[in-house]
């Protein structure tokens, strides 16, 4: 399972990618869209984990330029603001959306879950 | 209470400082006065200006056409009387100057000329023939005249002077009233001569010297009744009445109303004139009358043709009466439509006026609510990165104790970090239920669970009451269905309502909130505390806007209005018991399913 990790935030996203290798999920990780969208070019991944809003390209943003290449990826959201307006888009996508702060087991189930429905 | 204050509309009472913060926009009293008042005098005084011309023309042309009618009366009368004196005089013209003083002596002739007067006029009584001494020297008739001097009469000497004299009216021996009309005739030799040679061949001064200046007088007294018939023929309106009097006021002829025959006058003699005249004499009964009159020339007579004006005036006052009961009602129907129609738009402009004020006030209480909203929606985003961050590395630090092995005999630490961890976790429920509320400020209806947004609106309140040590009771069963509403009001209404309730509560006391379903379509929500309770004349006032006891301390008088509006919104209702001392109990009764849309009109019964 190969997973990339998306944060404006470098600090936050390369704790969660080292406490994710503690329990043995390997992820990369990028402080930002176009990090993540270099990375894309060169390698493929399963799931990303994408912040909402970030600057320059917004997590939602940043799916749909995503999808275009890698149709059969998966999503899971992490955001500060839980507010409606994006949780209604994420429902709409059928995508799956956590609040900040995350706790880490609730993020591994859902990564589970997701990856379980693709199989 | 009287009665007027029932009708009494709300705009005009004088707002009580006490009781509100609503300031007016109009001067409502004012308002009202002025349009009253305005529309009165416009539709009232050209209808009163107009009715009283019309008033004043129609009582003058009345009374100028009855003044004209008696006038003409009297002027017809009046001919007729100078007619019918001067056919009289012309007979005994006639006579006098027909037959020769020694002819109108003899016994026989003058029998024979009464007797003839009576057939073919009638009305005369007697005739005598006067020397110029006054002496009457033939007589035929009632009494025996014969040989008696007038001499001394003031009648005589009239006669004498003015060639005619004309008496008045007297009633003679037998009761009867008559006159007497006197003809005076100069002798004339000549006609005298030529008629005594043609009767007497030889003339012969027998008893008496005959002079140019001698004289001698033929008399006739004519009934009265004649007279009379001439004027009682008359038809006249109005209580009318026709006589003659004499230049003393004496009733000559009979009266029907004013006096008998040879009384005084029970009105004032009118004044010489020429013509007929018309005027107005009040009688000794008061009665005001219009008076057509005539002075008969060479007579000591007055015609008189006398009408009551109340009588003739009748029809006038019928029309009068009619015009002033028409104005009346007239104008008691413009009033009564003035003052109706003013009230109701006034008390119109007033609801709209408080309606708006209401309006502006939720507005900006919404606008602050949103503002608030944002404002912590903001700082919980804000704070919930570095708490992000915060947490994971504090994650960090406890998986490498617990996969690295490194520290895990260092229980403080583990210990340390938990706390850490823990600690960020109630931050995050903090910005989390902050997130939460700001949310639901937009409107969006869908299925809410009530203890959850009980529970939601006392978290926010629950460091208060533990602050002041109330106890708070929730009792909701975890099986009463969910509600279909927008949570943001439903947050309101009872952020509401706990707010009041924990104001009015002093300290140790308790606040329950109790839910349980009504039927399958409403459930009822009770908010009880234990505080110092409503007064009963507040209790019916309560849900009206700006009404506040708490004026002084920065009341609004909208908490209750609003609450009272965002239930009814919803198709619910609201009930107050409370008992000074004791405590409050609001009731509020909800449907599972909330209404949508309509959102004036509910607002305005709301109101």
């Amino acid at each position: 399972m190969k997973i990339l990790l998306v944060d404006d935030e470098a600090d936050y996203v390369s704790t969660l990618a080292e406490r994710l290798s503690f329990r043995g999920i390997e992820a990369k990780w990028a402080s930002g869209g176009q990090d993540a969208l270099k990375y894309l070019e060169t390698d493929s991944y399963d799931l990303a984990v994408l912040d909402v809003k970030m600057p320059k390209i917004g997590g939602l943003e940043l799916k749909k330029e995503i999808e275009k290449k890698y149709p059969d990826m998966k999503f899971i959201y992490l955001t500060g603001h839980g507010s409606e307006d994006d949780y209604q888009k994420g429902v709409a996508d059928s995508v799956h959306y956590l609040i900040k702060p995350v706790n880490i087991d609730d993020l591994i189930k859902m990564m589970n879950k997701v990856m379980e429905g693709k199989d | 209470m009287s009665i007027a204050q029932y009708f009494k509309p709300a705009f005009l009472e004088r707002p009580s400082p006490d009781n509100t913060v609503y300031k007016h926009t109009f001067n409502f009293r004012k308002i009202w006065k002025m349009t009253v008042l305005i529309t009165a005098a416009v539709a009232l005084i050209p209808l009163i200006s107009i009715t009283a011309i019309d008033y004043n023309v129609t009582q003058k042309a009345i009374e100028s056409e009855i003044l004209l009618r008696v006038g003409r009366v009297a002027s017809n009368t009046k001919r007729s009387i100078d007619f019918f004196l001067a056919k009289h005089k012309s007979v005994l013209d006639f006579l006098i100057n027909d037959n020769t003083f020694e002819e109108l002596k003899e016994v026989g002739r003058l029998t024979e000329i009464l007797k003839h007067l009576k057939t073919g006029f009638g009305g005369f009584v007697d005739i005598g023939v006067i020397n110029s001494k006054g002496i009457q020297t033939a007589y035929i008739g009632d009494y025996k005249l014969e040989g008696k001097d007038y001499s001394t009469q003031p009648w005589f000497k009239k006669a004498v002077e003015q060639g005619v004299y004309i008496s008045d009216v007297f009633l003679g021996f037998r009761n009867q009233p008559h006159f007497v009309i006197a003809i005076k005739r100069i002798y004339s030799i000549d006609a005298d001569r030529k008629s005594s040679m043609a009767k007497y061949s030889v003339s012969t001064p027998i008893l008496e010297q005959k002079t140019e200046k001698d004289f001698y007088l033929l008399r006739a007294t004519i009934d009265a009744e004649h007279f009379n018939e001439l004027l009682s023929g008359l038809e006249l309106s109005g209580m009318g009445d026709a006589f003659i009097i004499n230049h003393s006021g004496i009733i000559q002829t009979p009266s029907r109303i004013h006096g008998d025959v040879l009384k005084k006058i029970d009105i004032p003699i009118p004044e010489y004139s020429d013509h007929t005249e018309v005027r107005e004499y009040m009688d000794s009964r008061k009665n005001t009358n219009i008076v057509g009159y005539a002075y008969i020339p060479d007579t000591n007579f007055i015609l008189m043709i006398v009408k009551n004006k109340v009588q003739l005036m009748k029809s006038w006052y019928s029309t009068r009466s009619i015009l002033i009961i028409f104005l009346a009602l007239s104008i008691t129907i413009i009033l009564g439509v003035i003052l109706s129609m003013t009230t109701y738009l006034v008390s119109n402009l007033y609801i709209a006026d408080k309606k708006r004020a209401m309006a502006m006030h939720r507005i900006g209480y919404d606008n602050k609510m949103a503002t608030i909203g944002r404002l912590a929606a903001g700082v919980a985003h804000e704070i919930n990165n570095p708490l992000a961050v915060i947490n994971e590395k504090a994650g960090l630090i406890k998986d490498m104790f617990i996969y690295q092995h490194k520290y895990d005999k260092d229980e403080k630490l583990i210990n340390l970090v938990e706390s850490v961890i823990s600690s960020v976790q109630r931050c995050g429920n903090i910005t989390h239920r902050l997130l939460n509320f700001a949310r639901h400020l937009e409107v969006s209806i869908k299925s809410v669970n009530i203890k959850n947004l009980i529970d939601d609106v006392l978290g926010f309140l629950g460091k208060e009451a533990e602050y002041r040590s109330i106890k708070v009771i929730v009792d909701i069963p975890d099986s009463l269905p969910d509600m279909v509403c927008d949570r943001g009001k439903m947050q309101q209404i009872f952020l509401n309502l706990i707010n009041n309730a924990f104001a009015a509560i002093e300290s140790d006391g308790t606040l329950k909130i109790e839910a349980h379903q009504k039927n399958s379509q409403f459930c009822i929500i009770t908010v009880s505390d234990t505080g110092c309770g409503i007064r009963p004349a507040d209790l019916e006032l309560i849900f009206e806007p700006f009404y506040t006891t708490k004026a002084s301390k920065g009341g609004t008088g909208l908490g209750l209005s609003i609450t009272y509006g965002l239930v009814s919104e919803a198709g619910g209702y609201i009930n107050v018991e409370s008992e000074v001392g004791k405590g409050t109990r609001f009731i509020v009764t909800l449907p599972y399913k909330h209404h949508t849309g309509k959102k004036e009109k509910k607002i305005a019964n709301g109101l």
